[in-house]
């Protein structure tokens, strides 16, 4: 009965957002207010019923109703309670509830919070993501009904795929949509825009908080997976450059891209027929991002087992989406006033480096990615595109747009003096490069690889250190910083100085676990040792151990250094009863500044195990770096000028989109 | 005011150029790290290269694997029901790794025709098969004999 009901609601959910879709667009152009007023109470049954299809999904996994088909090839009564609420995003259909749930999230979110938008810019927003709603809740109905029930009922469920029964990953999906679906608020705003004709600094500062929220979500949703990975695969490594990893890390690099060019149309009124582009195409990454992870067109760790109508249909989707915002852009574009024009130094000129460098790297993924779609599909062999490709793009790049990032914001709007810049910058480089060659010196670090990172993350450093001296000597000194804070446009600031200084840890992180770390892969018989840069190994062997639901291979890796233990580690291999499926737990001794990394291999007789060893130095940066990314979009989203914005919305659109003048 | 115009024309000209420079090299080292697949079958014909590294897949060869004596090296073969090739590996195979399964291996060919790999990769969902080894797999379906195909038919 229930998961009849959890169906009943979802096909009322279709039938609020297809209404939501249409009455309060039409409203705003008929003059209807009464139309347009709907679109609140819409948002909400929307949602409401969202929530009752899932709560019914999740109820139907709590109880172990096997005669749900979902249910019974994901569930299973010996999973725990927690892993019970997972498995409901634990496959397909699943996930894609979960879609719609936060999608319909962030809707209500936007009519709630969003009070202060003009009514009829509201509507228009929330109508747009009634379409969007539209085409995932048809998705759901007609090609991936979760609520599907299957007879005869079977006795016991298919459970979960055990490499997603762990706390890392239950959350990794949620994060991960809430940052795919969030992109789809600055999308309905930048087509809102283009309905309405208006695009200018408001609507950039409209949009900014919902867009750095967004990007937020992603950045930690990635960082989880990326942790999530390194934990559970059980060979050390945090990111593949798999097409499922390239598809969140797709659009990522498009909000950032994003994030950075509202910032010049908040301030500037410049950039804004670029800054919704980037909007359009970075909500249609995430789509295509969906498609390639739901449609199984390519190899992957990741990649469902197929069904070609669930291609179709997204593929058909992602079409309707990417063809219709961008023919609408090609219809309003030209009415979009010219912004605030800039000389070739000024921040300005910074930023756009920045996004072009964004753009692309993202070309490349995409190139990368979908390569092997495209010489299939031409016949001219099957391929892959090796991962070393990818982290030599990165390496080209990533310089170049630290060398921006470093710059940036020390140099002024509209116009900077070149020589006042190089002055202002001259301490931080003479840091940066000095420490950069020192690392890269044969007596030192001996690596060119190190001497670049420890010159980019000090530069990084340096020039944040410059800035910060310089805004807060404008403020009083230290005193003034706490007042700076509270203050409008301070935590934008901070937010900045923080996510760039996750960037220099990031750097180094990635660095100096790739070019430094050691790997080893022993037989080992109980009791024997191995050395490893210091650390002694010692293996005390395997025993089994029954868990809820997995038997597991329980190893016992005994580290000592100079004589003195360090970490006793539990790497596992479990087998999970259901499915018959074998697991690897790492055993990790997590460290600030080194991770020691034990992965089982398999039993060789006699006790013997073959053993993969790792010290893996400063591993733990790449996602600190990440977590701090992160953070400092927090912090810029929570800036006081971005709520209370009725009141200055006037003041601001005078202030913000400066007179085109003869620059332009 | 043509100076600024100026200024922004060759500001324009510098990112087109960069750009231009940035996709060149980058579709250049694009082709030296394309790696193809081939299948057992064609490995055996000699379509595949001898020195460059590429991609080997198929089903394990039931009973194939074997353990060397310094207890780190796999021998094992893939076969796609028609001709079979061997794989050495040494390290440990991932989870999903057994006889039956069907796995990609990246490597290349060594003098005596063994395929000598540096990762082996098994993927996380037994229903799902790589797409090339179910291609490949498919392929000798296709232009087996029809007994054999009848015989192994639905693999």
């Amino acid at each position: 009965m229930i998961p009849e009901l959890g169906q009943f609601a979802l096909i009322l959910a279709l039938c609020m957002s297809l209404v939501l879709a249409v009455v309060p667009l039409a409203g705003t152009f008929v003059r209807m207010p009464a139309w347009v007023a709907l679109a609140r109470p819409l948002a909400w049954a929307q949602f409401v019923f969202l929530a009752i299809s899932f709560a019914a999904l999740v109820h139907a996994f709590l109880v172990d109703d096997f005669s749900v088909l979902y249910v019974a090839s994901h569930g299973n009564t010996l999973l725990p309670t927690v892993y019970k609420v997972s498995a409901v995003w634990g496959a397909h259909e699943g996930s894609l509830l979960l879609w719609a749930l936060i999608l319909g999230g962030w809707t209500l979110a936007v009519s709630l919070y969003a009070r202060h938008l003009p009514e009829v810019v509201l509507a228009r927003v929330l109508s747009v993501m009634g379409m969007v709603a539209i085409g995932f809740l048809s998705f759901l109905l007609f090609t991936s009904n979760p609520f599907e029930r299957v007879f005869p009922v079977p006795v016991e469920g298919g459970e979960l795929n055990p490499l997603l029964q762990d706390p890392g990953l239950a959350i990794h999906p949620p994060m991960l949509y809430m940052g795919y679906v969030g992109l789809s608020v600055a999308f309905s705003f930048a087509i809102a825009a283009l309905i309405g004709g208006r695009l200018d600094a408001a609507w950039a500062r409209w949009s900014r908080p919902w867009t750095l929220v967004a990007w937020v979500f992603l950045t930690f949703g990635i960082v989880l997976g990326s942790w999530w990975a390194y934990n559970e695969l059980g060979w050390g490594g945090w990111w593949f450059w798999d097409p499922v990893e390239n598809a969140s890390f797709m659009p990522w690099l498009a909000a950032t891209a994003l994030v950075h060019s509202l910032a010049v149309t908040e301030k500037r009124g410049a950039f804004k027929r670029w800054t919704v582009l980037l909007a359009l195409l970075a909500f249609s990454l995430s789509l295509l991002g969906t498609f390639l992870v739901r449609s199984g067109v390519l190899t992957s760790v990741h990649a469902f087992a197929s069904d070609p109508a669930r291609g179709l249909f997204i593929l058909l989707f992602l079409l309707a989406v990417i063809g219709g915002s961008l023919l609408l852009y090609a219809v309003r574009a030209p009415d979009i006033s010219r912004g605030g024009g800039f000389a070739s130094v000024s921040r300005e000129t910074l930023l756009l480096g920045n996004n072009v460098l964004l753009v692309l790297m993202t070309a490349l993924v995409l190139i990368g990615t979908l390569a092997p779609l495209l010489y299939d599909a031409m016949g001219w062999g099957k391929i892959s595109v090796g991962f070393p490709w990818f982290n030599s793009m990165l390496v080209t790049f990533m310089p170049l747009m630290v060398l921006l990032m470093g710059i940036g914001p020390l140099t002024r709007w509209k116009q900077q003096e070149p020589g006042e810049l190089l002055k202002r910058l001259r301490l931080a480089l003479l840091i940066s490069a000095g420490a950069g060659l020192a690392a890269a010196l044969p007596m030192l670090g001996d690596s060119w690889a190190l001497g670049l990172a420890v010159a980019l993350s000090l530069w990084l450093v340096t020039t944040l250190l410059t800035g910060l001296r310089q805004r807060l000597r404008a403020r009083g000194g230290v005193g003034g910083l706490w007042k700076d804070f509270a203050g409008r446009g301070g935590r934008s600031y901070y937010g900045m100085l923080l996510a760039h200084l996750g960037v220099a840890f990031f750097i180094m992180g990635i660095t100096v676990a790739t070019q430094f770390d050691i790997e080893r892969d022993e037989r080992m018989s109980p009791g024997q040792s191995v050395e490893m840069t210091g650390y002694t190994f010692r293996f005390d062997g395997v025993k089994v151990v029954q868990g809820p639901n997995y038997r597991s291979q329980l190893g016992t890796v005994q580290v000592t250094r100079d004589g003195k233990q360090v970490a006793v580690l539990h790497p596992e291999k479990r087998v999970y009863t259901v499915q018959r499926k074998p697991m690897t737990e790492a055993g990790v001794d997590a460290g600030f500044m080194r991770d020691l990394y034990v992965s089982l291999g398999e039993g060789l007789g006699n006790g013997d195990w073959s053993l993969r060893l790792y010290y893996k130095p400063l591993v733990r940066w790449i996602w600190f770096g990440g977590l701090l990314i992160a953070a400092g979009g927090l912090l810029a989203a929570s800036d006081p000028r971005y709520r209370h914005l009725l009141q200055r919305h006037t003041a601001s659109d005078s202030a913000g989109v400066l007179p085109a003048g003869g620059r332009a | 005011m043509k100076t600024a115009r100026k200024k922004r024309l060759y500001l324009i000209l510098l990112i087109v150029a960069g750009v231009g420079v940035a996709a060149a090299l980058a579709l250049n080292a694009f082709n030296q790290n394309l790696m193809f697949f081939y299948s057992p079958s064609e490995v055996s014909e000699g379509k595949a290269p001898a020195a460059h590294p590429f991609r080997l897949g198929g089903l394990v060869t039931e009973g194939s694997v074997t353990r060397l004596a310094n207890g780190l090296t796999t021998r094992f073969e893939v076969t796609d029901m028609d001709k079979t090739v061997s794989i050495e590996y040494t390290g440990i195979l991932p989870d999903l790794f057994r006889e039956g399964q069907g796995i990609v291996a990246h490597g290349s060919l060594r003098d005596d025709g063994v395929f000598v790999a540096d990762e082996v990769l098994a993927k996380h969902d037994e229903n799902y098969m790589p797409p090339e080894v179910a291609d490949a797999l498919k392929k000798t379906h296709d232009e087996g004999v029809a007994a054999a195909a009848a015989k192994e038919g639905g693999s």
